[in-house]
This record gives structure tokens, sequence and C-alpha cells, in this order.
């Protein structure tokens, strides 16, 4: 079976971030890019789904600027098979971005996708679900257990207080929680390999986006609040300006 | 009129959800500034609470009915609402939740409205709306407008007000049995921690790090969210730890949440962390170390001896309650 993982390039989540100079991104200067941590767990899961099945290819997909090479390699690295850059340094929202995926998902003719179940850049976790809707493909969000056999598929994913128990068939985007596996560490004998493995790049043009960042801007600062003590007779103290002050139990 | 505000409010157990009255005061809000009219849809089985709406200044809701929607289907639910509601609404709001995040990008795809999730505050001037959401997990904000007319939007839980109305005449209710539902994909079975509240939606929530020194001593932090009523939260560390599990981790890679009260315990505040609670009403910290990070975001904090203080603020709250 052929797979595809989508995967995005994106700050480190250690990142202080700043706003650049046009007051709508972020900006670039000394920032560290990694793959999404969730896009890991989406490698992982397909790797795993490849070596199951005992043959099969998993293709990794990402939208971006030249230097989302970096990314792609690194699953190559994890043992992917090949790699495609939609290369593109417009901004896009995620119906936009989901639109070129459903494209190049349907160009591929493939049946199961990963992706990480949201970005940590711009935390919209809907690229996957509009992907999905666009191919009137089915989709398991925030999936933490996945079993597939055959067409169809039995999958967990997080909500609120617990987990639901989804049933539903291929042709399914899975969007991968922290949980659903523990991605592996790409060997020395991996890295070497994905430096021979081929990315292709297609240059798309057209941006079809539906909404806009008018401005970037940091929350605002808190104030460093009291110390009330340093053992347990400043607990009363507390209580009570949980209970006066903050009105908060 | 084609230009409604629809507010999709989420009924769980056949309850209609707390983030879905702070949906539906915010459309019947919005719709007022925009001069239009809000009104909702619920899907589901019987629902107990659903007179309830009139409280916020719902005037009509229609209940889209089937036993089969009971639980939620994402093929089901897209389907029974854009049958319901393709051409008489040009703004759709539901909660950011699960089920919101999962519902409403498909409604945009299939009514070609924009999306745009997480939204904690909504600027209309004139007939144009702004939409504040936070991003890299509250580290920043940004405005988003919409360049079309559809849109579809998702609001933070806990974050805009259920506001009783001053006109809180009984709304109409319109049952409409959905005669066939699409269950390509179903929820066959829901797997519930056990009596836990979930941080995503709590109002108080008690954290545990690294200084709690290991699994073993979370029943204390456990006992201080009883009394308060609070859910668990936990830092990435003791996660990865394996001490508590990845749904209570709170922070850029777990869940970020804005609580009234955020008590943190034994968390030094790693720059992910921060992230996800800094938005919090209110923050306490207990730590012993007065250098750590958590400090310089908190309201209130005693340094010291954790295994000491949190127990005594446990039966302080018992006290006090």
């Amino acid at each position: 079976m052929k797979l595809v993982v989508c995967v995005n390039h994106v700050p480190d989540t250690a990142t202080r971030v700043k706003v650049g100079s046009d007051g709508k991104t972020i900006d670039p200067a000394g920032v560290t890019y990694i793959i999404n941590p969730y896009d890991e767990y989406a490698v992982e899961e397909a790797l795993k789904v490849k070596e199951k099945a005992g043959s099969g290819e998993v293709i990794v997909l990402s939208l971006g600027g030249d230097s989302n090479k970096e990314t792609i390699r690194k699953a190559l690295a994890m043992g992917a098979d090949s790699g495609i850059l939609l290369k593109d340094d417009q901004p896009r929202d995620s119906m936009d971005v989901a639109k070129a995926l459903a494209e190049e998902i349907k160009n591929q003719g493939v049946q199961l996708v990963f992706m990480g179940k949201q970005s940590v850049d711009y935390d919209n976790s809907i690229v996957g679900q509009l992907t999905a809707e666009m191919l009137n493909y089915n989709c398991v969000p925030v999936c933490v257990k996945l079993e597939i056999d055959g067409e169809k598929i039995i999958a967990e994913r997080e909500i609120e207080g617990g987990r639901e128990v989804i049933e539903t068939s291929l042709p399914c985007i899975i969007t991968c929680q922290k949980g659903l596996n523990e991605p592996r560490y790409a060997s020395l004998k991996g890295i070497m390999a994905a430096k021979k493995k081929t990315i292709e790049e297609k240059t798309i043009t057209t941006t079809t986006s539906v909404t806009e960042v008018v401005k970037m801007e940091l929350p605002v600062g808190k104030q460093p609040g009291r110390i009330i003590g340093s053992d347990s007779s400043a607990v009363p103290e507390l209580v009570r300006l949980l209970k006066e002050e903050a009105k908060v139990i | 009129m084609a230009n409604k505000i629809l507010v999709i409010l989420e009924q769980r157990d056949g309850q209609i959800k707390k983030s879905g009255f702070e949906a539906a005061s915010t459309a019947v809000n919005l719709a007022k500034e925009l001069n239009t009219i809000a009104e909702a849809v619920v899907i589901g089985d019987s629902i107990s609470n659903i007179n309830d709406v009139s409280k916020y200044g719902i005037k009509k809701l229609t209940h889209l009915k089937n036993a089969d929607l009971a639980n939620y289907s994402s093929s089901g639910y897209t389907d029974s609402i854009v049958g319901f509601a393709k051409d008489d609404y040009s703004f759709f709001i539901l909660s950011n939740t699960a089920l919101g995040k999962d519902l409403a990008p498909r409604l945009s795809v299939r009514l070609n409205a924009a999306c745009v999730v997480d939204c904690i505050k909504l600027n209309v001037s004139g007939n144009e709306i702004t939409l504040s959401r936070p991003i890299y997990a509250g580290k920043a904000l940004v405005d988003v407008k919409f360049l079309g007319e559809k849109k579809v939007v998702t609001l933070r839980p806990n974050v805009f007000k259920a506001q009783i109305s001053e006109d809180s005449s009984p709304a109409e209710i319109i049952v409409k049995e959905i005669t066939e539902v699409n269950l390509r994909s179903r929820v066959t079975s829901i797997k519930k921690s056990e009596g836990k509240l979930d941080v995503a939606e709590a109002d108080i929530i008690v954290s545990g790090g690294r200084g709690m020194k290991g699994p073993e001593n979370f029943h204390l932090i456990e006992e201080l969210a009883e009394v308060l009523g609070a859910a668990v939260g936990a830092s990435r560390a003791v996660v990865d730890a394996g001490w508590r599990p990845h749904s209570e981790q709170v922070g850029q890679t777990g869940k970020t949440v804005s609580p009234s009260l955020y008590v943190a315990c034994g968390i030094s505040g790693a720059i992910q962390h921060l992230a996800g609670m800094s938005s919090s009403k209110y923050i306490v910290t207990i730590n012993k170390d007065k250098d750590a990070p958590i400090f310089s975001v908190a309201d209130y904090g005693i340094t010291g001896d954790l295994f000491e203080i949190i127990p005594a603020l446990t039966a302080e709250i018992k006290k006090v309650k």
C-alpha cells in the first residue's frame, strides 16, 4: 500500500517568539526550525503500517520553502521512502494548505494519509479534516490508537475527559496525537540512506486563502505577583486572598 | 434572511454543554452588533436541558433528532447540518472542543466558508469582523479577518461568558427528525477517564511537575483538586516520565488552558508550559526554588516544601468551603 505522511517545518517549541517587521508573522532571526512534533507520530505510524503489511511505500509530503527539505529528510531518515516538496513561499491559511495537499494526495492515488494533529506554530488543528472533506475521505482527528484491517478502521481519539472509539473505513486521513506510538530515532544508517532518497519538487503558485492575518502581537506580560511566605504558615493568607481578593474559590 | 448566525450547540450524554451556552450567548450579542438574528441548532437524541437556551436570548432552536446521532458521527453531523443550514445562514459558531474542532472544518468545506478556530475575542467594526486567536500555544496572538462572505468560527471554552439575557422569553423549539443518517464514520463507544474533569474545560486546574518527585505523590495533587472541584494537570516532564497520562499535559505539546485559577505545584515553568497556561486569570505557585520562571507569571506564590504546603492548603480550603 502507498501511504502519504504530511509534515510541517516549524519553530522549535523552545523559541521565544518575536514579531517580524511586517507585524504579521514571526521574526525568523535566530529561530531553529524542527519537524512539527506531532508529525513524528504520523511518520512513525505510517512506517508501522508499512512494516506490518510487509510491503508498501511511504511518501513524505510538505508544503513550504526550500528549508522544509530538512524536515522531509528527517522523515526519510526515520525510514520513509521518498519526498515531495510543494514549493511555495506565500503565506497560506489552512484552507489553502489543505487544497494543495488534497490535490497532491489525489495525484498519488493514496487511500491512507497521516499527519500531526496540529502544527505547533499556528495551532489550527484543522488541516487534516479540511483535506479529508475536500477529498471525500474519512478522517480520525487526534488519534491515539489505530487498528486497520483491510478496508476497516477502528481507532480511538482523544476528547474531553476520555476517548471516542470510532469505526470507519478507507480512504481515510489520520491526524496523530502524542500517545499513539513512540517515534523511532533515525539511525546513522537511516541518515546516510536519506541523503540518497529523492525529493521531488513541485512549484505551486495559485493561492486561494479565505482568511488573512492582519496583525500579530505578543500577549500583555503579567506583573509578577506576591510571595506570601515560605512554609505552610502562609497557607491561611493564601486562601484568604483567593477567596476575598481573587474571588476564585 | 440569508445572513443569519447559526450557533451549533454541543451535547454530550443528552445535555447541552456549558461551552454551548457560552457560544449561544456570544452569538446573540454578535447578532445585535451586526443587526441580524442568531438561531441555534442541536444534534442528538433526547436532550434534557434544551429549554435552557431561552435564558441566553436564543429565540429559535432546531433539534435535529435521531437515535443514531446521540453520539458524535463526523459524517452524520456534517450531513445533517449542511442539509438544514445550507442557504439560510452565513455565520456559524461552534465551541473549540474535540467535537467543534472536527465539525467546524468539515462544515466550512461543504458550505464553502472560511474557518477560524480557537477564537478568544470577536471585534466588530461596522460590518467587518476581526477575530483574535492565540498562536504558538499563546506565545503570540493574531488578528484574523475573513476574505469571503461565509464564516465558520470556534470559540475557546471558558473565555466567553454565558450571560443570562434580559429577554429570556421561551424559545421556539422545532424538532426535525433526521430520517437517514450517514454513519460512514461513527463513534461506537466512549471510554471515559474515571470521574475526572478535563483540563481543557476546567475552571480550576491543579498541576504537578517534577517537584512532586514521583507518581506515588500525585495523590496530594488529586486531593487538592478534589476539594477545589478542579482538574488535575501535569507538566511535560512528568508526562514524558510516564508518571501521568498525556491527556493531563498542559503546554505547547499538550493543552492550552485559560482557567480562573491555575495552581502549579513543583513546576519550574519551561517556556512551553508558561505558553500553555499564562492566560489563566489567577496563578498560584508552590515551589521551593524562588528563582523558578513560574514565579514571573504567578499572582501568589509560596516558596517552600510542597509536601508540607499542599496538604495544609487542602485542609485549609476544606475548612473555608
